[in-house]
């Protein structure tokens, strides 16, 4: 990207431009989509060819670090849902690695692809090439996330109540009633009341990560903006390191989070009253 | 003229505020939480690998509501779709 030295037009432009979105014709984001699926194929691929080479005696560090992984997750999964782990314990993996290799693709530079692109095709395709890294600061892809969970805790709730027990939980939760005349009136507040906490659990997750990680890459955006002439140069790569320091912790806090809240949801779904 | 910069000043101040009142509660709360950990992690050490751990996860659920009200803000701050939306 051509250096424009701190006139605010050319930061503007440069920060537009570092937020557009990659879209075919039909309005999808494809950078996102294409990242997502390379990364979730990598983690498969890692988890899969480490435990086909998975031996009982002494592991090597790779098969030492996925064991490690799956042992944490398993552990918190146990923790919190008391039922049959078989299914939840692998998406619950799934989710955690996904999240945090889709989160860590902000760790990259910014101008990473478009000194690729200048290198190869120069300067004029590198203007109108158009590739945001990051999955998960598109809010479509924390969204179609949090979606299939609250689709899966729904799922969840059926098996575990039943079609008919599901439905007349809706009403008769939390605010119970003896007397048909009581429960007819507090049916719809209970069910206001219900449809409330079921919508805010997948728009609070997706919100969760997309908010955490819009704003780390904004604020890499502007300190990489704001720096760049030959007198800033060594404040912009200082304030870069702190603050891509202080991410690494985010990335992984909020892949955790994402995944208990999965787990914590499901289970909840899950339990009898 | 006059309309666009009515846009931009109230889109400043409303920034501000929501970064400045967003994270005056989100301080508090991680203030509030941390204090309760340090007395209880006095109290019973033995305890404290576990309610780090559950530490962590409520700090980032403290700072969830902050830090999408600072992406929103800085949306509207940087690529302003109430100015973009000024017929020309």
């Amino acid at each position: 990207m051509s250096a424009e030295s701190g006139a605010s037009g050319g930061l503007t432009e440069y920060i537009q431009h570092h937020l557009t979105h990659n879209t075919s014709a039909s309005g999808i984001h494809i950078d996102s989509w294409v990242t997502a699926l390379v990364l979730g194929l990598l983690f498969c691929f890692w988890f899969w060819s480490m435990a086909r080479r998975a031996t009982a005696g002494v592991p090597s560090k790779g098969q030492a670090f996925v064991e490690m992984v799956v042992e944490f997750v398993d552990g918190q999964v146990k923790d919190v849902f008391h039922g049959n782990r078989a299914f939840i314990a692998p998406l619950a993996l799934t989710i955690f690695m996904w999240v945090f290799f889709m989160n860590a693709m902000d760790l990259l530079p910014l101008d990473l692809i478009g000194i690729g692109v200048q290198t190869i095709a120069g300067e004029e395709a590198a203007h109108h090439t158009y590739w945001r890294i990051v999955p998960t600061a598109d809010l479509n892809t924390t969204f179609a996330m949090s979606t299939v969970v609250f689709l899966l805790t729904i799922f969840y709730s059926i098996k575990a109540k039943g079609g008919w027990g599901f439905t007349k939980e809706l009403f008769t939760a939390p605010f119970h009633a003896h007397g048909v005349g009581a429960k007819a009136a507090l049916a719809l507040p209970n069910f206001a009341l219900n449809i409330v906490e079921y919508l805010s659990k997948p728009v609070s997750l997706a919100m969760r990560l997309f908010g955490n990680m819009y704003g780390g890459e904004l604020v890499f955006m502007l300190i990489a903006g704001l720096a760049v002439s030959w007198v800033t140069f060594l404040p912009g790569v200082i304030f870069n390191a702190a603050w891509a320091i202080f991410h690494i912790l985010i990335i992984l806090l909020q892949a955790f989070i994402f995944m208990v809240l999965t787990v914590v949801y499901l289970a909840m779904a899950h339990e009898h009253h | 003229m006059e309309f666009i910069a009515q846009i931009q000043s109230f889109t400043a101040i409303a920034a501000g505020l929501i970064i400045g009142l967003g994270a005056m509660g989100a301080c508090i709360g991680i203030g509030i939480m941390g204090s309760k950990f340090l007395e209880s992690a006095a109290r019973q050490p033995e305890l404290v690998p576990m309610l780090q751990a559950r530490m962590f996860l409520l700090a980032g659920l403290i700072d969830a509501a902050f830090i999408i009200g600072l992406a929103i803000a800085m949306f509207f701050a940087i690529a302003n779709p109430l100015l973009t939306a000024l017929p020309k």
